[in-house]
């Protein structure tokens, strides 16, 4: 992250906060997901062990999964009800996504992926808007290159910059560090939450490290199982487990 | 079209596989989905002519396409006369017997596609036609275009379905290796010899070229 060019600021870092709610029942194969929690708050984090149902959360979300049932709000917008029969796809949701493995577009430039979903901008606004994400996510200058030559932590920047690119309203992360070693994790960590602070759409992420969770977020739930253990304010979540199966869940550093 | 037989053959063969791309293609797409309802029997059914005897192939056309079959029955209902022993019936057989090679690659590049290319599209805001367009068809193209060479040479390659329903008619439906068997039965060998080289070195040819194209790593 480059924090020089102040211009590349958008819109006021203190922005009114957005709610998500998500009660949501739904079934893959074995696996029942039974989750009801509601932030508020600017980056949320979803901790838990592997197969506690953080990332199926996640897509459901984002509008990837058929739908169960259950009811998703974002703001004020109601983005699934499966008692009225509504779900949105995932191109209306307005929810951005960074994939695990980041799923850039292996045969377009930085520049076409982070443009990817600009297409209904004019071409200037569209060729201004990628040098603003650029620019914020340190990558000036790699606009002509393609993923395959770049670093684990480049990629993730143009992942980040793409799904940032057509102004969601929420920013799901899968596990965003997971694939990096722990100095670039420290430094994305750093930049991750500076371009929050600096977009302010509100993010969700998706994470097994505690580390992720106490440097990054301000909310947190819990999963375990297919299930919410407890949620709340990160700070005193950490320092006051409501359960006992909680303070099981963070006393631990890294779960696997 | 009146055409000599080697011309005759690529017009055919280029005919076939460019029908064999259109409606081939998004049947190819749709067998890569996991979803597909009746999947194995679909896939079956468009495999069956890489496997049947040609002569059997051509039989079964002949039914489909002949005067008291639903193909050639429509066709004449609808004003387009007989279809039989045209140049027509020579696209569709060469059509049909070289198709399941384009869809068979086809459909393995598409499921090739990592789906998570398809969700972040989606995510996008993007639509499912600009989606398939952008994403799918671009990191699919290069086991299309092997299918799009497999198909063509077996096109060109089209001799016993294209006798049955086609015949042997000069300039419409007398293609290269239609000629090159009536010349060996007719005694005429140093015409059949000329005619296999140069069948022979121009779909090498083709076949160089098509595999360049799809060599040429685009990312």
């Amino acid at each position: 992250m480059t924090g020089s060019s102040r211009t590349a600021v958008e819109a006021p870092a203190q922005r009114q906060s957005v709610t998500v709610e998500t009660v949501l029942k739904a079934r893959a194969g074995d696996f029942e997901l039974d989750v009801a929690f509601r932030t508020s708050a600017g980056v949320t984090a979803l901790f838990g062990p592997s197969g506690a149902g953080k990332s199926l959360t996640l897509r459901h979300l984002a509008g990837l999964e058929d739908p169960g049932s259950g009811r998703i709000r974002l703001d004020r917008r109601i983005l699934l009800d499966s008692d009225a029969g509504l779900n949105v796809p995932p191109r209306e949701r307005r929810v951005g996504i960074v994939f695990q493995e980041y799923a850039l577009f292996p045969h377009m430039s930085v520049e076409a992926n982070v443009g990817y979903g600009l297409c209904d901008r004019s071409r200037i606004e569209r060729t201004r808007r990628i040098e603003k994400l650029l620019a914020m996510t340190g990558l000036e200058g790699y606009g002509e290159r393609r993923p395959r030559e770049l670093s684990g932590g480049e990629r993730q920047r143009v992942a980040l910059a793409r799904a940032l690119a057509p102004e969601p309203e929420l920013l799901l992360l899968d596990e965003p560090f997971a694939a990096l070693d722990f100095r670039v994790r420290r430094e994305l960590r750093a930049a991750l939450r500076s371009l929050h602070e600096r977009t302010g759409v509100p993010m969700i992420l998706v994470t097994h490290s505690l580390e992720d969770v106490r440097k990054l977020s301000d909310w947190l739930v819990l999963l375990d199982r297919g299930r919410v253990l407890a949620s709340g304010p990160t700070r005193s979540l950490l320092d006051d487990p409501p359960s006992q199966e909680a303070r099981a869940l963070v006393s631990g550093e890294e779960l696997g | 079209m009146e055409l000599p037989p080697l011309a005759l053959s690529f017009w055919i063969a280029m005919n076939a596989t460019v029908l064999g791309l259109v409606m081939g293609l998004p049947l190819a797409w749709l067998l890569a989905r996991r979803t597909l309802p009746a999947r194995d029997l679909l896939t079956i059914l468009i495999l069956l002519p890489m496997v049947l005897p040609p002569t059997v192939l051509g039989y079964y056309l002949l039914i489909v396409v002949g005067q008291g079959g639903p193909v050639g029955w429509l066709a004449e209902t609808l004003g387009l006369g007989r279809i039989v022993f045209t140049q027509t019936a020579a696209v569709i057989a060469a059509f049909v017997a070289s198709a399941p090679f384009l869809i068979r690659a086809a459909q393995a590049g598409f499921e090739q596609v990592d789906p998570a290319y398809v969700e972040a599209a989606r995510t996008l805001g993007r639509s499912e036609l600009a989606i398939w367009l952008t994403i799918t068809l671009p990191l699919a193209w290069r086991a299309v275009l092997a299918g799009l060479a497999l198909a063509f040479a077996r096109a060109v390659g089209e001799f016993g379905a294209t006798v049955m329903v086609a015949g042997s008619i000069p300039g419409r439906t007398r293609t290269g290796s239609i000629a090159i068997y009536d010349m060996v039965q007719a005694g005429r060998m140093q015409e059949a010899n000329v005619l296999a080289i140069a069948l022979a070195f121009t779909t090498a040819g083709v076949l160089f070229l098509l595999t360049r194209v799809g060599r040429t790593p685009s990312w």
